[in-house]
């Protein structure tokens, strides 16, 4: 479970979270939709703790994220990020990408951590690209092996920010699949996204950020068949 | 000319020179990346700041020429000091400092070219810092830090050449010696310029070869 409390966060003058609360639980798939700069891709960076927050706090299955003694390199093994931009190693190939985390972080042996990503980046349509490098894959292949990368280290937790944005049509549908089938395994999702037929489709719960505070949350259905503030039909209308 | 002029003995005697400058470059290129890295990623890491006494320290040894720290730090050591070292230690000491504050700098360069959200990504894998500091930013900053510590080692190893002046017998002035005695500059420099060649050009080669091997695109 991920507990998020009145956390808020600034960058110099500009406050991105205004006090947020949000529980996510078990098995979960919130996704988190919203205008630029309004502050979903931030909280996500602070859930597992790769930004700092100015108040409040964040638990993951009672341990609090910011704390001091906590050991993030730890809780971080149970929490898989895939950002927009993918991020790969460039100077390891599409195997060795994968297979870094769980050689060095979880101590696997190689032939178990070879096997764990190939598993993972058959998974993910990757099977063929074992071992090429990241700069011969075309963007939707990288951002693929983000995925598989962090699935690699079997987390209980999976944020997702914004992945789709930089993969071409043919490829969103897969991606979506892959989310679906992690959905099914009872993955914990946190999606960040602007596709809006995306979050009708896998998530339990949609929530609407606006200028750093979550203005509503409530089922797709809901939230998409009856938005209550005049900020969600405005955005609503504006992406539809 | 030729035949009475030069001996074999001479000639093992130029060898003898060029075995100095290798062996006191070794040592300062070897050393001086040792504290060039620590230097480096030391200044990367506290920021500007706090790592400004260590930038002005450095920044002393880059903007001196070679000639007068070396002389200085002998009659330091020597008479203020009185350490009683060997010109040989002394000129190893000037160069590896020498080196290090070079190498800090292209450490600190490499250090920065690697992109912010890489790393964030190992991180965000669980990785720790040093973990995260050896398997992504090390290689990804070698690839871009090589080249220029290729031409630091280069340089390093011509401007040894100074160390004379701490009355240590290295290539150059192993020529200068023969070139008294036998009054025949020009062939003279030209065999110790062949020499410098020979040393440098499997270093040079050595940076093409892994350049080329650690290029994937």
């Amino acid at each position: 479970m991920i507990e998020i409390q009145n956390v808020r966060k600034s960058f110099g003058a500009l406050e991105v979270l205004k006090g947020i609360d949000l529980t996510v639980q078990n098995g979960e798939v919130l996704t988190i939709i919203g205008g630029s700069g309004s502050g979903k891709s931030t909280l996500l960076t602070c859930i597992n703790g790769l930004e700092p927050i100015d108040s409040g706090r964040i638990l993951v299955d009672g341990t609090e994220v910011h704390a001091r003694s906590t050991d993030l390199n730890e809780l971080r093994q149970k929490i898989g990020i895939v950002f927009q931009q993918w991020n790969a190693f460039p100077h390891l190939t599409v195997l060795e990408n994968v297979m870094l985390a769980p050689r060095k972080v979880k101590g696997m042996s190689k032939p178990e951590a070879e096997a764990m990503a190939v598993k993972q980046l058959e998974h993910v349509g990757l099977g063929d690209k074992l071992s090429v490098y990241p700069s011969r894959l075309s963007g939707g292949q990288q951002q693929r092996m983000a995925i598989a990368r962090a699935l690699a280290m079997s987390p209980k937790y999976m944020l997702f920010d914004e992945v789709t944005s930089a993969l071409d049509p043919m490829l969103v549908g897969e991606v979506l699949d892959t989310l679906r089938l992690l959905a099914s395994e009872g993955m914990t999702m946190i999606c960040v996204t602007h596709e809006m037929k995306f979050a009708r489709e896998v998530s339990d719960r949609v929530a609407f950020f606006h200028q750093g505070v979550m203005a509503e949350i409530a089922p797709p259905a809901e939230l998409f068949g009856a938005p209550k503030s005049p900020d969600l039909q405005k955005f609503l209308a504006a992406t539809a | 000319m030729f035949d009475t002029a030069l001996s074999a003995n001479d000639l093992i005697f130029l060898a003898k020179g060029a075995g100095m400058t290798i062996f006191v470059t070794l040592i300062a290129v070897f050393f001086g990346t040792v504290l060039g890295i620590v230097f480096g990623i030391f200044r990367y890491q506290v920021g500007p700041v706090i790592a400004a006494p260590l930038t002005f320290v450095l920044d002393v040894f880059r903007s001196i020429p070679l000639l007068i720290q070396l002389v200085l730090a002998n009659a330091f050591l020597g008479m203020v000091l009185r350490l009683g070292l060997s010109g040989l230690t002394v000129a190893c000491i000037v160069l590896t400092l020498y080196t290090s504050a070079y190498c800090a700098e292209i450490v600190r360069g490499a250090i920065e070219s690697v992109p912010q959200p890489v790393r964030r990504a190992a991180r965000s894998l669980g990785l720790s810092w040093r973990q995260d500091m050896t398997n992504i930013v090390l290689p990804l900053a070698i690839r871009v830090g090589l080249p220029s510590w290729i031409g630091l080692s280069l340089g390093v190893m011509k401007d040894s050449a100074l160390v004379y002046v701490v009355q240590v017998t290295e290539l150059l002035k192993s020529t200068q010696i023969l070139i008294t005695r036998l009054q025949e500059p020009l062939l003279l420099l030209m065999i110790c310029g062949a020499f410098y060649f020979l040393i440098s050009f499997p270093v040079a080669r050595l940076g093409g070869y892994l350049e080329k091997r650690w290029t994937h695109d």
